[in-house]
């Protein structure tokens, strides 16, 4: 058993209410952190190693102190709960089973960095969430750890919750600030960054939930102490949100020390391939990363095993490895087709184009189109070569990552597929009917074996 | 002319004091979703406009946000509306199985409403409910690890629940 700091009392009888959770040592790590000062919890972090989850796995610690403070300038502190990257649902899990924990670690940031107003932005699709967190906070005011003078030391903070209304893109941090001040989200050209000039125009910091829950065992067991969990730069615990064709799909902590082959296989994770069947290939880090086939997946391209941490799951770079992302982890079994599942997210980055930039908004439905096109037995070889052109075409020239994140997914399915979309062409009568199944290099069997 | 209830206006203030002076234009997603609950699930301009004048800006400013986010509805829809997943991990679990089985149910298409005003069918993307899959949305709250019984009985559940309110 891995270690666990996020969800280790997560089976604890009415965790989710106050009572249990401060009986179970609960606000504590708030109480300690008001005791320091601000830049010791800061120092606290950066000494964690902590980097963000939300994806771009930035330092935390790093992000803070760039934040600007001009006198007489309110600073923000905003929470990212716009969990709307295909496969990630691990900050739901978080927030609907254990919402005091991100309170908690909202609190303490929005003290080291000196926000008394704190936003959580969070998906419009999670109605009832919204409801849970303000309870949480309600509980907390009552208690004196939220609201004016916090436990006698004069700091204030407000948590107010605010839902978005369906938009992938407000997952970016200026897009979200753009939404939150009442906008479309449209990303903001950077710089000035959010640090500098953010919500409102004041220096504003954005963070993923599980950055800011994972704040309170840093500030309970110290930076140094969270620093030895975990391998090289993936220090601490890591959430992964585990979908697509396994015996045991859900939200799993982990720390980043297990091979890829274990998380897949054991029952303490996944649980093997569901219905018996052989495991093809996997997006291991939120739909944007690279997908790989079985082979690549469980060993880097020097026959290493694979680790479920940033450095092992990057190792080849987007030759043979992928990203650890956002830790949403989709698997794909031997009977499932890879040009559809690439067509699935090819639609959903167009509909989730913010429209901004010519490259993201007619890219993704030119490759929206021609995958189309390829999946229903109409396509020929050269719209295979022409979609890798028209991904190489996005990436890099937009405002915001969008454009990368829908490039990529197409870039890996036709980089290491390439077999399974000429079948599609050459065969469009039986890629109607049936799948392609397992490509010869794609058989994990084989590579457990050599 | 439309106009909060009592009740909703005063949530709606609540939420406006939330912010810096001059900033109240930040309400406007908030006050969206409660305009559309209170207009019957969906945003007819004159509900636009109103919110519009309730935070002092352009009715533009409104109609800008309203067509951006997928979660508003520019155009009436049923009582029920089905919103289900359509996105790579849903597909996995066999959720193209659950979009055609629900059009067969209703005899609608993605887009449309029943006859009676009853159902609309829509099909969304990523709703973050990956591992649950299957999926839909159905008001506030998510249907997950949908079979076609699970169908029959969130229909029947459905008109039930209506057959009460009438």
């Amino acid at each position: 058993m891995g270690r666990k700091l996020l969800l280790d009392k997560i089976g604890i009888e009415g965790i989710k209410y106050f009572d249990a959770y401060r009986k179970n040592g609960g606000y504590r790590a708030l109480e300690k952190a008001l005791k320091m000062s601000p830049d010791e919890i800061v120092e606290e972090v950066k000494k964690s190693g902590l980097r963000g989850r939300g994806g771009a796995g930035f330092p935390t610690g790093m992000k803070w102190s760039f934040l600007a403070k001009p006198e007489g300038v309110p600073r923000y502190l905003v929470c990212n709960a716009d969990e709307s990257e295909p496969g990630t649902f691990k900050d739901r899990y978080l927030m609907e089973h254990i919402p005091h924990l991100l309170i908690e670690g909202l609190l303490i940031s929005s003290y080291a960095l000196g926000s008394n107003k704190t936003f959580i932005y969070i998906r419009g699709e999670y109605a009832w969430i919204v409801d849970i967190l303000e309870q949480a906070i309600e509980e907390a005011r009552q208690h004196n750890f939220l609201g004016k003078n916090i436990l006698g030391t004069g700091f204030d903070c407000e948590i107010y919750v605010q839902r978005g209304a369906g938009a992938y893109i407000c997952g970016e941090e200026t897009a979200l600030i753009e939404s939150l001040e009442g906008k479309r989200g449209n990303p903001r050209i950077k710089p000035p960054f959010p640090a500098v000039k953010g919500l409102w125009d004041c220096p504003t910091v954005v963070n993923n939930v599980e950055t800011l829950a994972a704040v309170v065992p840093i500030i309970n067991i110290g930076g140094e102490e969270y620093a030895k969990i975990g391998v090289g730069r993936s220090t601490g615990t890591k959430l992964i949100s585990a979908c697509g064709n396994i015996n045991k799909p859900g939200v799993y902590e982990i720390d980043m020390t297990i091979t890829v082959e274990e998380f897949i296989f054991s029952d303490e994770y996944c649980g093997g391939i569901a219905n018996g069947k052989r495991l093809k290939a996997c997006i291991p880090g939120g739909s944007s990363v690279p997908i790989l086939p079985a082979n690549l997946l469980l060993k880097t391209a020097k026959g290493e095993p694979r680790y479920m941490n940033y450095e092992s799951l990057s190792d080849g770079g987007f030759q043979t490895g992928t990203m650890m992302g956002s830790g949403g982890f989709i698997v794909l079994d031997e009977d499932q087709c890879v040009v559809r599942h690439t067509l699935t997210l090819a639609r959903f980055y167009r509909h989730e184009s913010c429209g901004q930039c010519s490259p993201c908004r007619e890219g993704t439905g030119w490759m929206e189109k021609i995958l189309h096109k390829i999946e229903y037995g109409k396509g020929t070889m050269r719209d295979i070569d022409l979609l890798w052109e028209i991904q190489s075409k996005i990436e890099g020239n937009t405002i915001c990552p969008l454009g990368d994140a829908a490039a990529w997914p197409v870039a890996a399915a036709i980089r290491h597929f390439r077999d399974e979309f000429e079948w599609h062409v050459t065969h469009p009568e039986e890629a109607l009917k049936r799948n392609y199944g397992l490509a010869h290099y794609a058989d994990e069997r084989a590579v457990v074996a050599q | 002319m439309f106009q909060f209830s009592e009740e909703k206006l005063q949530q709606a203030q609540k939420i406006i004091a939330r912010y810096p002076e001059g900033k109240q234009k930040s309400a406007l997603i908030p006050l969206l979703h409660l305009a559309q609950e209170e207009a019957g699930g969906w945003l007819d301009v004159p509900v636009m406009d109103y919110v519009a004048s309730l935070l002092s800006i352009e009715p533009i400013e409104v109609y800008e946000v309203a067509t951006f986010y997928t979660m508003f509805n520019l155009k009436p829809v049923g009582k029920h509306v089905f919103e289900v997943c359509q996105t790579g991990p849903c597909m996995l679990r066999g959720s193209d199985d659950i979009i055609s089985y629900i059009k067969e149910k209703l005899n609608i298409g993605p887009g449309e409403t029943t006859p009676d005003g009853m159902f609309t069918l829509k099909t969304v993307e990523c709703l973050g409910a990956c591992g649950y899959a299957p999926m839909m949305q159905l008001g506030k709250t998510y249907r997950e690890h949908l079979t076609r019984e699970k169908i029959d009985q969130i229909i029947e559940e459905c008109r039930r629940q209506v057959a009460v309110n009438n």
